[in-house]
């Protein structure tokens, strides 16, 4: 690295990749939680099946990747969903099963499993 | 996607243009401009009253001028505290209310955590994209080293490893001195029992402490830098070799990092597994080969450390705010949290909490709102009895002290210490004088044996606690533990003696009668210490089922089908198995 214009350009870069690829086929983002949390709670034949399906429906505006501990660790695995135009979907306590029907209901269909959200989580009010 | 949505409304358009311009000004001024969205509107109610309504919360104000509209910003978007006093109806709505509509990230101030669980840990260019490695390049080409030590200590960043030092004054002392050869470490051996702070940091976003450790390295002076990792962090130790390795083929560490002369490179090295290792002077042994034992301080590290060379040690979370406060300045960095405690702080809840998991509030966030509002609240419905903050060197937090805000000197001042960040939630079922036993069997394990007070102290104050738990406590036993307390504390070699009696000190300052009872009554009030408790059989309520003989693995449960069954003391190991095979609730533990 010998200047702040090239680290400028590979930012520019894999940013327009990012809003070029979302505006040309409405790139969707699944991001599977990938800590040490997630993966002890079984992140990783979610992260599988997830793959998998995406292959299996030959989805070639879906893009699978891991992440970090997003923090709600009890509920891992977790597995956030980004569409165009739709906020930030986040599902808790993933099973291979339910990330199938998540690529089904969800990416393909654009239906939200609302019985699978983080809007489940408990609250006990003091 | 934004944190908050601000609606100004009113029935004026010039008026409310003006106002939406000057909000954006203000949320622009602290950095906000990715969380927050300014919108104007007209008044439904047709009036020309202004006010302010920010969502998710729904937070009306009125009284709006460019001085209120400040605090608004300021306290409300930034630190999370609502403006109790500029609100349209104070009556309607309380803190506490407002909080539990929203959800759990929507009532953090995500700074240090900001890409974790966003970015691709594994991915250089993803973390560029976020702006990364903008504070090196900053540093390294508009910058002298007097300049970003200048800039840190204006920030007032303390060190998050749990003692509070001011960062920009350890930066300060080695940055000073005249000795050609320095060293950068990261504490990255994290090991107060329910802790994961700094290893989620390094999971999630492992570039962070990369490129602030070579900003540091620049500051004083320094060409090599340690990241001292725990081995039983295999996937942490994994990221940030391959970070390093990306860091190093981007030309980002290494020689003539942008062509400014600065040469900076990175080695980790693994730590063994000893609790002592995470004390500083211990730690710079342990990555010289030596074993890793403490040394008294002065010198302190930053005149002679690492191979007897100027050495900066900082902890994994302040290394992580040091590129933000680079790149968004001091000024924004002290204006989140507290006088004396500034920025974020983040905190791994665990024990029993709804939400277990990690959270970043601003400093001066009370400990109600982080185990209510964002922890979701003590689970089953059981009373909250004490936080634990700090690990085996820190204390608890009983119930009447859930409204202080959390900092450095509020926690001291109360007997608990803010520690690395692990918070352990304690409910009604949690003996504290089996709490405290356990740390301190884990401080006797991890004791390095070097001083006697360390070494033989926690061990007999292990036996006094012991005797308490089996019943055999005496009166003067209390007073024989405290006073041992403080022995210890007056007279261990580092930190790990020092703070090893304050799990006992501060239940004994707030939970003595518990002490009390089991000494006096020779009873556990929380039904935790076994050689306290019995099970017995309500005759009344028994059917003869005999589920509960079958169960028991000791044999000590003895009657005739449906006929009145006895628990038998002496054979009993008060296992519970029976109380949870019994369907008439006929057992009962006291």
């Amino acid at each position: 690295m010998k200047s702040l214009a090239e680290l400028n350009a590979i930012k520019e870069k894999v940013l327009k990749e990012k809003t070029e690829a979302a505006t040309k086929s409405g790139e969707i983002k699944v991001l599977v939680g990938m800590a040490t949390c997630g993966i002890m709670a079984g992140a990783m034949p979610v992260m599988t099946a997830l793959m998998q399906e995406v292959e299996k429906r030959q989805l070639k505006n879906v893009a699978v990747s891991q992440t970090g501990c997003i923090g709600l660790c009890n509920y891992e695995p977790i597995v956030e969903v980004l569409m165009p135009d739709m906020p930030k979907v986040t599902y808790i306590k993933v099973t291979p099963e339910k990330a199938v029907k998540i690529i089904n209901d969800h990416i393909v269909n654009g239906k939200v499993i609302k019985e699978y959200t983080v809007d489940n989580i408990h609250w006990n009010k003091e | 996607m934004f944190r908050s949505h601000v609606l100004v409304c009113g029935s004026d358009g010039a008026v409310l243009k003006n106002l939406v311009d000057n909000m954006n000004e203000l949320v622009e001024k602290y950095r906000l401009k990715n969380d927050v969205k300014v919108l104007m509107t007209y008044s439904l109610t047709g009036d020309d009253k202004i006010s302010l309504i920010v969502y998710p919360e729904g937070t009306q104000y009125f009284n709006i001028n460019l001085e209120s509209m400040e605090r608004i910003v300021k306290d409300h978007l930034l630190n999370g505290k609502i403006v109790k006093d500029l609100l349209a109806h104070p009556e309607e709505k309380t803190e506490e209310e407002i909080a539990s509509e929203t959800e759990f990230i929507n009532r953090q101030f995500r700074m240090v955590l900001k890409n974790c669980g966003n970015i691709d840990p594994e991915s250089i260019d993803e973390y560029i994209a976020q702006d990364g490695y903008q504070a090196l390049g900053k540093v390294l080409t508009q910058m002298t080293p007097e300049q970003v030590v200048a800039e840190v200590k204006a920030s007032g960043l303390r060190g998050r490893g749990g003692g509070g030092f001011p960062t920009g004054l350890k930066w300060e002392f080695a940055c000073k001195s005249k000795n050609p050869v320095k060293y950068i470490c990261c504490n990255a051996d994290e090991g107060d029992p329910g802790a994961f702070m700094d290893r989620s940091i390094l999971e999630g976003d492992p570039h962070s402490v990369i490129e602030a450790m070579a900003i540091a390295g620049y500051a004083i002076g320094a060409n090599k830098g340690y990241i001292y990792v725990r081995a039983e962090y295999p996937l942490a130790v994994k990221r940030l070799d391959k970070a390093i390795a990306q860091a190093r083929e981007y030309g980002l560490l290494g020689k003539n990092i942008f062509d400014s002369g600065f040469d900076f490179d990175l080695e980790i090295r693994l730590g063994a597994g000893a609790f002592v290792c995470g004390e500083e002077t211990a730690l710079l042994t342990s990555i010289e080969g030596k074993r890793g034992e403490p040394h008294p301080k002065p010198p302190f590290p930053a005149v002679k450390g690492l191979f007897g060379q100027p050495t900066v040690l900082n902890n994994v979370e302040t290394f992580a705010n040091i590129p933000q406060i680079i790149l968004k300045g001091a000024e924004w960095f002290s204006s989140i949290g507290t006088e004396k405690s500034k920025g974020t702080k983040v905190f791994a809840l665990g024990g029993k909490i709804e939400h277990v998991g990690l959270v970043e509030v601003p400093m001066g966030t009370t400990l109600r709102k982080v185990i209510y509002k964002i922890g979701g609240g003590i689970p089953n419905g059981k009373k909250f009895k004490a936080a634990q903050t700090g690990g085996p060197s820190g204390g608890c937090i009983p119930p009447q002290h859930l409204d202080i805000p959390i900092d450095y000197d509020n926690l001291v001042g109360i007997g608990s210490m803010m520690g690395s960040g692990g918070l352990i939630v304690m409910d009604e079922d949690n003996c504290m004088v089996d709490m405290a036993k356990f740390f301190l069997e884990f401080t006797v394990d991890e004791s390095c044996g070097m001083c006697t007070p360390c070494r033989v102290g926690n061990k007999r104050l292990y036996e006094l606690i012991t005797k308490i738990t089996d019943g055999r406590g005496t009166m003067e036993d209390l007073d024989k533990l405290e006073e041992l307390c403080y022995y210890i504390k007056d007279n261990s070699l580092c930190g790990l003696g020092q703070s090893a009696p304050n799990p006992v000190l501060s239940t004994l300052k707030y939970f003595r009668d518990e002490y009390i009872a089991h000494i006096k009554d020779k009873t556990c009030p929380a039904g935790a210490c076994k050689a306290l408790i019995n099970y017995e059989i309500i005759p009344e309520k028994c059917i003869g089922c005999t589920l509960c003989k079958a169960a028991c693995p000791a044999e000590a449960i003895s009657g005739d089908p449906l006929k009145t069954h006895k628990i038998d003391k002496d054979k009993c190991i008060k296992c519970g198995t029976c109380m949870a095979k019994c369907k008439q609730n006929a057992i009962i533990k006291k």
